[in-house]
């Protein structure tokens, strides 16, 4: 701590010239940034764009009504878009409560032990594997070993596993976000643990949860290839049998086993082929599947994003 | 309110409670039961036909045609194909991603930032087929019109397309990763007189450098297993090329292509889809702990 | 503060201070700082010298390290931050119109309440300023930068032997030592310093203290502290903040031994703060 005067030099001066460089370059940074940024809702416009450029001559009533044809113009999407719904519904009616009952468990039930971080790395894991590889798991284990054929029940289940990681994961979010405070408040009036996490959690996570269970249900309509995987038909010219029958009992599971087609899966088939006219009705089917999941989509980040506004604990 | 809960109602109450919190636990467990579903039918498969083929054989050959008369089952032409397709998108997604997050990090202000992150939600949600479309119907035409000789089918507007389509995952994860950086950091540079631009790339960028890498390892993930837009756009011929000009197959796109034909289930043919699914597994499977093991990394530095 | 506190004991008698330079290296002039709707800072107007240390003391939440950005304009890295008034360095306004803070901000260095060492070696550390500001042309004249500040921060000796190991790796009083050393690198004019000791040990405290005396020689030295032993010992000058205010200011032996203001006598004698 000696000799600090005489080792006090020249002032370094920082040059103008070089500042004003410097200020370009970060000016310049900021537009590339601003482009990087908004490339995707570029990109996300010209694709929709070009859909209904190429598609929207052929989005009509008939469209809607018509079965899958040879002749692109007399072809439609009733199948497959009534396969996508059926599927989406059970899709629904397994994964839904699967996951939530999941992300509970992880959250209000499980100790901090062993098997808890297995289930944990393992929904981790799950998120990451490639959609391609269910399709395999239920081509393998759904189709030919329990036999539930190509069906829309064996397409259901096999999304309905794609999309658990994201319901759990959310369902975790939005219950941890309920604060400490309201269970303490449940359980000191004598609560018991199930009718804290029935009555009190749960009702105040449910937004959250209502968004990943949204979320995961869009991409759950969106998902082809491990639909393809199982070996859906795409060329199906019928509709599953009806849920509701005229005898006793009157409603009828026999669609469940029924061969389907979905809508990615229809346009895929329709890509596929060499023509402009069956690109037309790809772009047609592309766009009302991405109406549909944009849909979906905005329903969930509104739902959070108010969600977010109201929770001010 | 005198009346309080009879000794057997009390012991009702307390089966109830057990059996919910089982019902639950079995939720949870389902994912381990997936998992477990998944390795065990990959593997047993595989086995099948790995008995037929050699593993050397699997992993040296340079022909995949299980399917021909003559058939030849050298897995290198579809994870060529597969590598290509992830390093053209990581070329579109490296650089924009990681510029796009260090401008939401580092640059926007609050409501840019707030109103950008639903968009990017948004174009998460956007099916894989209709990027597909995209890739075959726009990417390309578009980019014959300077890429002379460019086929139709490509590995190019494929790899293009998924870039695109990886972005908000990585400029996201990545994005993350900085803004979890200690705001002291930046005053610090601040305060010396470097222009946010600098503290960016000099400081934050470095000290978030493990989680931004994760970040990446996550995006490769996606891309390796990204099936639909390359089974529509990069053709689906195995090809051991490493001109992403050409037309290739993918992992992913052999999967499809053999799931669309009527296989035999059983044959040699049916067993190859799972040892190329197996494959691909392990291939994201790995990218995925990498991401892992860095964003632990990460975690511990702050 | 517990009770009140005798600094009359630290202070050093005027001789072995030697006399104050009153030539005011910074002049302000009614600044207000309002955050958002917040006014955190009222009118405050003072003249802090050149080469000596200027004291700010007072309460917590008093405004004393909101002025204290003010006058590098690190105030501007918070959007609701708004500022009033006039801040001179050497009679030019660093809020003028075409003031760029960047060579603003080499002019005046920071050294902040924790120690912010960047996540990369020792060296690099010091060489950062220089590298920005593009001060050093050759790598032997770097090497000469980084090491002379390592001097004058008083490191020299304790890091020679392992320069590339991560300033992280350091002590804490070390690591603080190192960010003044990171900002003496670029040459600044004048040093702030935002209680640079409250995440420290006292013998590491110790060490900064008298690496501030020594550095005053050079330097034109404002730093903030909650601690009146710490003002009494370190500074020529003392300004008293209560409430967003500057109370009172002067000779740091005027203002701890006869304060005008009541709220002043206060604080010293540990009434309120």
């Amino acid at each position: 701590m000696t000799d600090v005067a005489h080792q006090h030099g020249p002032r370094r001066i920082v040059s103008e010239v070089q500042v004003l460089r410097r200020r370009r370059r970060e000016r310049i940074f900021v537009i590339f940034g601003l482009a990087s940024t908004l490339i995707g809702l570029l990109v996300l416009l010209a694709l929709l764009g070009n859909l209904v450029i190429d598609g929207v001559a052929r989005l009509d009533w008939n469209f809607l009504t018509n079965f899958p044809s040879r002749r692109a113009a007399q072809a439609g999407i009733l199948s497959a878009w009534v396969g996508s719904l059926l599927v989406i519904l059970v899709t629904a009616c397994i994964g839904a409560p699967l996951g939530v009952g999941a992300g509970i468990y992880l959250e209000e039930y499980s100790a901090r032990n062993w098997l808890t971080n297995i289930i944990e790395v393992n929904v981790a894991n799950l998120a990451a594997v490639p959609s391609i590889v269910y399709g395999l798991l239920a081509l393998g284990l759904f189709v030919y070993g329990f036999g539930t054929g190509r069906s829309i029940f064996t397409a259901g289940l096999t999304l309905a596993l794609l999309i658990l990681p994201i319901v759990i994961v959310a369902t975790r979010e939005a219950i941890r976000s309920v604060p400490q405070t309201i269970r303490e408040a449940a359980l000191a009036i004598g609560a018991t643990k199930g009718q804290v996490t029935k009555d009190h959690v749960l009702p105040a996570a449910l937004p959250g949860v209502l968004t990943g269970v949204i979320i995961g249900l869009s991409r759950a309509l969106g998902e082809t290839a491990p639909l393809i995987t199982i070996g859906a038909l795409t060329f199906i010219a019928f509709l599953p049998a009806p849920p509701i029958t005229s005898e006793f009992p009157f409603v009828s599971f026999e669609w469940l086993f029924d061969g389907f087609t979905v809508l990615p899966i229809q346009a895929f088939n329709w890509i596929s082929r060499p023509g402009r006219d069956f690109h037309a009705n790809a772009a047609a089917a592309g766009l009302v599947l991405l109406i549909m999941t944009l849909a979906l989509n905005s329903i969930a980040i509104v739902l959070r994003y108010r969600l977010r506004k109201r929770l001010q604990w | 309110m005198a009346s309080r809960l009879t000794a057997t109602q009390r012991r009702w109450q307390r089966r109830r409670e057990r059996i919910m919190e089982g019902v639950l636990f079995l939720c949870a467990a389902s994912s381990v039961f997936v998992t477990i579903a998944i390795v065990v039918v990959l593997v047993w498969e595989s086995a099948a036909f790995f008995a037929h083929v050699p593993i050397a054989t699997f992993l040296t050959d340079t022909m995949w045609t299980p399917l021909f008369a003559d058939p030849r089952y050298g897995i290198l032409p579809l994870l060529c194909g597969t590598m290509l397709s992830t390093a053209v998108a990581l070329c579109v997604a490296g650089p924009l991603g990681l510029t796009a997050a260090i401008y939401l990090s580092e640059f926007a202000s609050a409501p840019v930032r707030e109103s950008t992150k639903p968009v990017l939600e948004l174009l998460s949600g956007v099916p894989t087929v209709v990027y597909g479309f995209f890739a075959l119907l726009v990417v390309t035409p578009f980019l014959q019109t300077f890429v002379p000789n460019l086929p139709g089918f490509n590995i190019l507007s494929a790899g293009i397309v998924i870039g695109i389509m990886i972005i908000p995952y990585v400029a996201s994860l990545s994005e993350d990763a900085m803004r979890a950086v200690p705001n002291a950091l930046r005053d610090g540079s601040l305060a010396l007189g470097a222009t946010r631009l600098e503290t960016a790339f000099k400081v934050v960028l470095p000290s978030a450098i493990s989680g931004v890498a994760a970040a990446f390892a996550l995006g490769i993930s996606r891309a390796v297993g990204e099936t639909m837009v390359v089974a529509i756009a990069a053709g689906q011929q195995p090809n051991l090329t490493f001109d992403p000009r050409e037309p290739a197959a993918t992992i992913t796109a052999y999967i499809v292509q053999v799931a669309l034909g009527d296989l035999p289930h059983g044959g040699i043919g049916y067993q190859s889809i799972f040892a190329a699914g197996l494959t691909l597994l392990l291939m994201t499977l790995s990218f995925n702990v990498f991401a892992f093991w860095l964003r632990a990394r990460f975690r511990e530095a702050y | 503060m517990p009770g009140a506190i005798d600094v009359s004991s630290v202070l050093r008698s005027g001789a072995e201070v030697g006399p104050v330079s009153m030539r005011p290296k910074i002049v302000t002039r009614d600044v207000n700082v309002f955050y958002g709707e917040k006014r955190a800072l009222n009118d405050v107007s003072i003249d802090i010298p050149e080469r000596a240390v200027t004291a700010f003391i007072g309460p917590s939440g008093c405004g004393k390290s909101t002025f204290l950005r003010c006058i590098n304009r690190m105030n501007d890295t918070i959007p609701t931050a708004r500022i009033t008034g006039r801040i001179e360095i050497d009679g030019e306004n660093i809020y003028a119109k075409d003031v760029d803070v960047v060579p603003l901000r080499a002019r005046i260095g920071m050294v902040f309440q924790k120690p912010n060492p960047f996540a990369k070696s020792a060296y690099e550390n010091v060489a950062y300023g220089p590298r920005i500001h593009g001060l050093a042309r050759t790598r032997a004249e770097l090497d000469e930068i980084v090491e002379s500040s390592l001097r004058k921060a008083g490191l020299w000796d304790e890091v020679k032997d392992r320069l590339q190991q991560p300033g992280t790796s350091l002590s804490g009083g070390q690591q603080q030592r190192l960010c003044i050393a990171r900002a003496v690198a670029v040459s600044p004019e004048v040093i702030l310093m935002d209680e640079p000791c409250s995440a420290l040990d006292p013998i590491a405290t110790a060490r900064i203290e008298e690496l501030i005396d020594e550095l005053r020689q050079n330097y034109t030295i404002v730093i903030v502290t909650h601690s009146m032993q710490q003002a009494a010992r370190v500074s020529q000058r003392t300004a008293f903040f209560h409430l967003g205010n500057l109370v009172e200011q002067g000779p740091t032996e005027e203002i701890f031994t006869t304060p005008s203001d009541p709220r002043t006598q206060n604080y010293i004698t540990g009434r309120i703060g």
